[in-house]
């Protein structure tokens, strides 16, 4: 879930980068993806957020946040999903604010009481499903999407439902052979967690999972790589794609297509937590407000490309289903349940 | 509300009342809030305890071992209610297989295959667990694997805050309501008291009619008691004045007898000293004839006062026949009687009897006061709805006695001696004054002599 090429352009506008930085902190296990410092009044105080989200979509949020609170120095840290929970769940950061996509893990650390309460009218006014307790809350939902290359199709109908891929797959596998992308859940968190929900929502993925099996499927760690490998030829379709990625890196009257499947798309929620260790959780809690308030989700839709918390877009259409932040979630990271389920999948997507 | 005094009926029975009601809000709160929070606890065991065996039920054996594949429903489940922390541990034979191998273990083991419910502090909080057992063949042997499952209490505790705060309103509307339907009561119990009381306060002090206001039958008692009481009193009353009535009437006729020898005796006796003893005797009978007349008078007009036989009554004309019928007198005492009365009739519903008796007593008494060459003066005013008689003279006045002096029974004012009187003139023109809703006053005229005024209310 990378974009390097973008943060690359902005590392050289970023005043500092501070990369280096991480070698001179304390021993810690937490190794940074990226580190970016923007300073605000010299001597002020400082605000560590902790995400997985890249520099360049959150900096136009840290740049109208400063222009409130110009006193506050904000560094920004960017971490794998998992590298974020072991982080804070063994108390390897001094994080304020913890930002990640990653929902059953987040849902894991507050569950067991590694996030701090936090009350405020921005919090109270999230929808119930965007928020668990007083201690996660959504700032962002993302549909899961199905992304094709309408060239590759070659004047085929765009499937609409996971069925109708289901047999498009099947009834033409010259054209889909090893032209297939998506998740490999073993190596990535979330497409570990949309492989689940999706086999949790409906036996239709397992259908579609061994009919893809049959069609040697590359398998990717990133939404970004998959994207990359789709505008480049080498996929036909990618499934289970985040598409605020998709879409703010995808030309848009392009041949390649975004679809939300109707039978159903999973909406993931980007959620925030304040850890119990937070040196400075009035300062996260601000942080925090702000990307909730209008103004801030104003600005995650437009400029950071993250669809805003929005229960009348899910209303209007049945078919967007947000990933419910209950202990559900929990059930998956179980060690015997994740076993069980990669063997599963494997089972039907390696097939002999 | 008015005041209560100390020990009044009303205050007791209101206190009483919402005393009762008080302790029945707070039982109902706290009975309320009791069973709202079993009930609720019992919901979320159950979920809880169906949880537990869902999980429980996904016990696989193996040739390896023990598997499971915790079902993402039976965690889902947990967080319908509310969003409560959830935690889980699966031990197989006192090996932890999965979950929280710090999440403490029942004490006992669960009964059959049933949850067994305890609660334990954990991560912080106060953690309601149910574990169950179940035998699983696994690897060639039989396993025993028990499933706990916890979660914290706090949307369980936020229903219950929220119950007992319905269950605070609904005792504070149950008390609110209670205590109108106490002031209501009370009102409507104490109501028939106020009026027997309203009613017997608004009495005059000659009113001795029998009470006839409808009371409830508690209060019948004490309003036949009241009723005989004064029967009797005003029985009492007139046997009394009948008595005097009689006695005056039977000491009378002797005296008549007793005056009339005197005279003969006079009249043939020529011996002075007999005939000074003779006149000492006349003048004792006339003054106890007299005093008996005014007690006759007197009885006539306490008992006429209660029995009153009220017709149209023209005062003009009455005052004309009094000042005719004293004339004589007055010419015998040489006193002028002056009497200047409106030519129309003054009219007002009255008993003449009282009214004439009153106004006899007056003339009488400005007559025998008034020296020879005496000038009496009858005149009759009407003012503002009002009558007034006014019967002056020129006489001896009052020597600065108040009318309260004059007018007890038997009182007479200190220079009058020399005056046949019984002292009962002005007590009876008092009491007609009373009986007639009038006023009378007496003062001392300028220039000498006294002011007599009898006000009575015209129709």
């Amino acid at each position: 879930m990378r974009r390097t090429d973008l943060a690359a352009g902005l590392r050289r506008l970023c005043l500092a980068l501070l990369a280096a930085a991480a070698l001179a902190r304390p021993a810690a296990a937490l190794t940074l993806e990226e580190e970016t410092l923007f300073p605000g009044t010299p001597g002020g105080p400082v605000l560590t957020v902790l995400s997985t989200t890249d520099t360049a979509i959150f900096q136009p949020l840290v740049v109208a946040f400063q222009a409130r609170r110009p006193d506050i120095t904000l560094r920004y840290q960017v971490a794998g999903s998992q590298e974020v929970f072991a982080a804070v769940h063994d108390g390897a950061t001094e994080a304020d604010l913890v930002i990640s996509s990653a929902m059953d893990l987040q849902m894991k650390l507050a569950n067991d009481g590694f996030a701090a309460p936090h009350h405020a009218a921005e919090t109270a006014a999230l929808p119930p499903w965007a928020r668990w307790r007083d201690q996660l809350f959504a700032v962002a939902q993302e549909p899961v999407v199905l992304i094709v290359d309408r060239r590759a199709l070659g004047g085929l109908a765009v499937p609409r439902t996971r069925a109708a891929l289901t047999a498009l797959l099947r009834d033409h596998p010259d054209k889909f052979r090893g032209r297939i992308g998506t998740y490999d859940p073993v190596r990535s968190g979330a497409g570990y967690l949309f492989a689940t929900q999706d086999a949790r929502q409906s036996d239709s993925f397992w259908r579609l999972a061994e009919v893809m099996g049959a069609l040697a499927p590359r398998l990717y760690a990133s939404s970004a790589t998959m994207i990359a490998d789709l505008r480049a030829g080498r996929l036909a379709l990618a499934y289970n794609v985040l598409g605020s990625y998709a879409a703010s890196s995808l030309p848009p009257a392009g041949d390649v297509q975004i679809i939300e499947l109707q039978d159903f798309t999973h909406i993931l929620l980007r959620t925030a937590l304040i850890p119990r260790t937070a040196p400075t959780p009035d300062l996260a809690a601000a942080f925090l407000d702000f990307l909730l308030s209008n103004t801030g989700q104003q600005l995650m839709a437009q400029k950071a490309g993250l669809p805003a918390i929005d229960e009348a877009a899910l209303a209007a259409d049945q078919s967007l289903r947000p990933i419910r932040l209950d202990p559900g979630l929990l059930v998956y990271l179980d060690p015997l349940k994740r076993r069980r389920f990669l063997a599963e999948w494997s089972a039907a997507l390696r097939q002999p | 509300m008015r005041a209560a005094a100390p020990g009044s009926i009303r205050r007791r029975l209101l206190l009483q009342l919402l005393g009762g009601a008080a302790v029945l809000s707070v039982l109902l709160y706290l009975s309320v809030r009791g069973v709202s929070r079993s009930a609720v606890e019992q919901t979320q065991d159950s979920i809880l305890g169906a949880a537990t065996i869902a999980v429980a039920e996904q016990l696989r054996g193996t040739d390896e071992g023990v598997d499971i594949d915790i079902p993402y429903t039976a965690f889902s489940m947990l967080g319908a209610v509310g969003q409560d922390r959830v935690f889980y541990r699966i031990i197989v034979d006192g090996a932890d297989l999965t979950g929280y191998a710090d999440l403490p273990a029942p004490d006992d083991a669960p009964p059959g295959l049933n949850p067994l419910f305890y609660s334990r502090p954990y991560q912080q909080a106060l953690v309601r667990l149910a574990a169950v057992n179940r035998p699983v063949i696994a690897g060639g042997h039989t396993a025993q694997v028990q499933v706990i499952v916890g979660q914290t209490r706090s949307a369980q505790e936020a229903i219950v805050a929220d119950m007992a705060w319905r269950a605070a309103a609904l005792g504070l509307g149950f008390f609110a309501l209670a205590a109108l339907l106490a002031v209501l009561t009370t009102r409507s119990v104490v109501r028939p008291l106020d009026r027997l009381a309203g009613a017997l306060g608004r009495r005059g002090p000659q009113d001795l009619r029998p009470v006839t206001q409808p009371v409830p039958v508690e209060l019948a008692p004490l309003t036949a008691a009241l009723n005989g009481f004064i029967a009797r009193l005003s029985g009492a009353l007139k046997r009394t004045e009948t008595f005097i009535a009689e006695a005056a009437h039977h000491i009378r006729t002797p005296l008549a007898t007793l005056r009339a020898r005197a005279e003969i005796a006079l009249r043939q006796t020529q011996d002075e000293a007999t005939r000074a003893s003779l006149r000492e005797v006349i003048r004792a009978v006339d003054d106890s004839a007299r005093a008996a007349g005014q007690l006759l008078e007197h009885a006539a007009v306490v008992y006429r006062s209660d029995q009153r036989a009220e017709a149209p009554l023209d005062l003009a004309a009455l005052l004309r026949d009094i000042g005719q019928s004293y004339a004589p007198a007055a010419d015998m005492a040489d006193v002028a009687l002056a009497v200047s009365v409106p030519d129309s009739a003054v009219m007002l519903t009255a008993d003449r009897l009282l009214v004439e008796t009153a106004l006899r007593n007056l003339v009488d008494n400005a007559i025998k006061y008034s020296g020879p060459d005496g000038r009496v003066e009858m005149g009759l005013g009407v003012a503002q709805g009002r009558a007034t008689i006014r019967i002056a003279d020129r006489g001896r006045g009052l020597s600065g006695a108040s009318l309260a002096d004059l007018t007890g029974r038997f009182r007479r004012g200190r220079n009058v001696e020399d005056v046949v009187g019984s002292g009962l003139g002005l007590t009876i023109v008092q009491e007609v004054a009373r009986a007639q809703r009038g006023r009378f006053t007496l003062r001392e005229r300028d220039g000498g002599g006294s002011c007599a005024e009898l006000t009575l209310p015209l129709d």
